[in-house]
């Protein structure tokens, strides 16, 4: 990690610690002196919230769990009782399930803030991709802790989402039957995602680790995408990324809270409050709404194994970003194009969301394919030609240039 | 390969060509066992997420007595956790099976391969849509058979797939009759 050490332990025992585990060191270089760009707007607040929603997501989740039970007779009935009986189980229930989507939603202007800056651009490959696997991970995750509540949109969600396996030619049935662990989703299901629905988070916070790692190697790119030149173009962590990080999560923490006291049922589905029952699909199924854009891909198109390849490839693109944008500017600030189809793109991806939670027919369905095809000419089409076709503004000659003015 | 100098030291007794062949062979007899236990200790980790013996057992044969169904009428019973509509087809429902053309079905099937001969009037399906899994509504759609809420998959009376993004027709579960008003599924 650059910014070297000028850690210096004023007491005897951290000093008597630091020779032997270099750990306040660490921390001082990581968050104290590390360089940050002194440009840096309120979108670069949204690690530092993702980093405060996994932690909440698991101090809250390992609360839950001394009182929920993995068994398709009381998995139902434990939530309820969170929600009644428990102390403050209602309030625990309620921050998870909220925090989730506060998560996504954090996770979502993350990724976009990404996209914008083209913060995933040489050398910050890696780095991207790490968080393409983080996402990952919190999809399964999330998907995994709505099943544990078994209502009835739990269970469909279940099924509908491992039958996306059984389109693979000639082992989808037998890759479906070892998910399930039998014949239909049953307690063996719900019990191998509630282990799993457990580890996970800490899978993530452990590739986190390596995400943030990634990120101190190579730096923070910055609002004008070009890197820091000299000591003028950067600010020293602390106070001035805290202080700035520290206000916004507070201010996200007031909309998280207006969710949890105020309108904690908004984001979730009436039918998850009827217990799971195998021999009813509801009449309008739908996923939380952080799938929606996905789950409106696949229903777009009319063939099962293209329609599941579609969903996959809309996620597993992200991946090989960097090597499709090919222009040589970071930032869309500089990019009178990209801004503009950045800005459709975007609308695109909320369409998408909207279209994914009405009913698959007429309009919606049409709307949806021209939405996805849009989604996928975005990576394939657009981005690789913009590099060429492009004309870009000028550069400015540094970042303190660009903040303060030629003079600087 | 050239060995650390301390090595060369101690290094009285054996000749270093031949410690070279020791050491590589235990390199790769470490290696052969280490890939053989990883392999082998991959079996169990993945083979416990398949049905258990309960799962199975309990996925015995059942019986259903038709008797009480009525003409017209499509119930729903449950083997191996999965729904079986067995649906009681009236004169109407057969002849707009069997009058179809078949080759221009999305899953070409007649059906007379649908039913078991002689009892035209007993059509039983897995009631699990093709496409992901729901479970269709009997009597709904334009075809008269089901209609699935998930993605909008039709089936016909003989649960032949007609429109939607369903790939298949409803499966047939392994069943016979064992009398003229019982069928054994399973
Ligand atoms: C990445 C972090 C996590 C995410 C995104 C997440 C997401 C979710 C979601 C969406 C639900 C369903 C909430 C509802 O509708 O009621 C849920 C439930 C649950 N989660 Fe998590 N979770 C996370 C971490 C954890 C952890 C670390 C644990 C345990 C150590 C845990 C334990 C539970 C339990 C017991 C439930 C069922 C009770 C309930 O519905 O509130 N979660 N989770
Ligand atoms: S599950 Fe029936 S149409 Fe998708």
């Amino acid at each position: 990690m650059s910014g070297h050490s000028t850690y210096q332990p004023q007491s005897k025992v951290l000093q008597w610690l630091e020779k032997r585990l270099p750990i306040g060191g660490l921390v001082h270089s990581s968050f104290v002196v590390y360089p940050v760009p002194r440009n840096l707007n309120y979108l670069w607040t949204f690690g530092g919230i993702l980093a405060f929603m996994l932690g909440v997501q698991i101090v809250t989740g390992i609360v839950l769990a001394m009182h929920y039970t993995p068994h398709v007779d009381l998995a139902f009935r434990s939530v309820e009782g969170i929600m009644r009986d428990v102390n403050y189980g209602w309030l625990l229930r309620y921050l998870h399930a909220n925090g989730a989507s506060m998560f996504f939603l954090a996770v979502y202007v993350h990724m976009f803030r990404g996209i914008y800056y083209g913060s995933y651009k040489e050398p910050r490959e890696v780095l991207w991709i790490l968080g393409v696997i983080i996402y990952l991970l919190m999809m399964a995750t999330g998907f995994m802790g709505y099943v544990l509540v078994w209502g009835q949109m739990s269970f469909w969600a279940a099924t509908v989402i491992t039958n996306l396996f059984s389109a693979i030619p000639g082992v989808g049935d037998t890759i479906v039957t070892w998910l399930w662990g039998g014949y239909a989703v049953g307690n063996p299901t719900l019990n191998r995602f509630y282990s799993l629905h457990y580890l996970l988070p800490f899978v993530i916070a452990g590739v986190v680790v390596l995400h943030i790692w990634a990120l101190h190697v190579v730096g923070q790119n910055n609002p004008t995408g070009i890197e820091p030149k000299s000591e003028k173009d950067t600010v020293a962590f602390t106070p001035y990324a805290t202080a700035k990080d520290g206000f916004f999560l507070a201010a996200f923490v007031i909309l998280y809270a207006w969710f949890v006291f105020y309108i904690p049922n908004f984001l979730g589905h009436a039918d998850n409050y009827i217990p799971a029952n195998p021999a009813v699909t509801p009449t309008h199924i739908v996923p939380e709404w952080y799938y929606l854009p996905f789950y409106a891909i696949l229903r777009a198109i009319p063939d099962k194994l293209i329609g599941v390849i579609a969903l996959g490839a809309s996620i597993v693109i992200l991946a090989f970003l960097p090597w499709l944008d090919t222009s040589r500017v970071r930032s869309a600030r500089y990019r009178p194009l990209f801004r503009q189809f950045f800005w459709l793109f975007v609308i695109v991806c909320v369409g998408l969301g909207w279209l994914g939670s009405k009913p698959p027919e007429g309009i919606y369905v049409i709307l949806a394919r021209v939405f996805t095809i849009y989604y996928f000419a975005f990576f394939l089409v657009i981005l690789p030609l913009l590099g060429i076709f492009e004309k870009t503004k000028p550069l400015p000659n540094s970042i303190s240039e660009s903040v303060l003015g030629a003079k600087a | 390969m050239n060995k650390p100098p301390e090595e060369r030291a101690s290094d009285v007794t054996t000749v270093s060509s031949a410690e070279h062949t020791r050491r590589d062979f235990l390199y790769i007899a470490t290696g052969a066992v280490g890939a053989v236990g990883a392999a082998a200790a991959l079996v169990p980790l993945i083979a416990q997420m398949n049905p258990d013996a309960s799962t199975i057992a309990a996925g015995a044969p059942i019986d259903v007595d038709l008797a009480p169904i009525a003409d017209g009428q499509i119930i729903k019973v449950f083997w191996r956790s999965k729904p079986i509509f067995i649906s009681h087809r009236t004169k109407k429902d057969i002849e707009e099976a069997q009058t179809v053309n078949v080759a221009a079905l999305p899953d070409p099937e007649p059906d007379s391969a649908r039913v078991k001969p002689g009892h035209d009037q007993w059509l039983v399906v897995i009631g699990i849509c093709t496409h992901l899994g729901c479970i269709p509504l009997p009597h709904q759609g334009e075809y008269d058979g089901w209609f699935c809420p998930c993605h909008g998959s039709q089936y016909d009376t003989s649960g032949r797939i007609r429109r939607g993004p369903a790939p298949k027709n409803l499966a047939l579960p392994p069943y016979k009759f064992v009398s003229d008003t019982k069928i054994q599924i399973g």
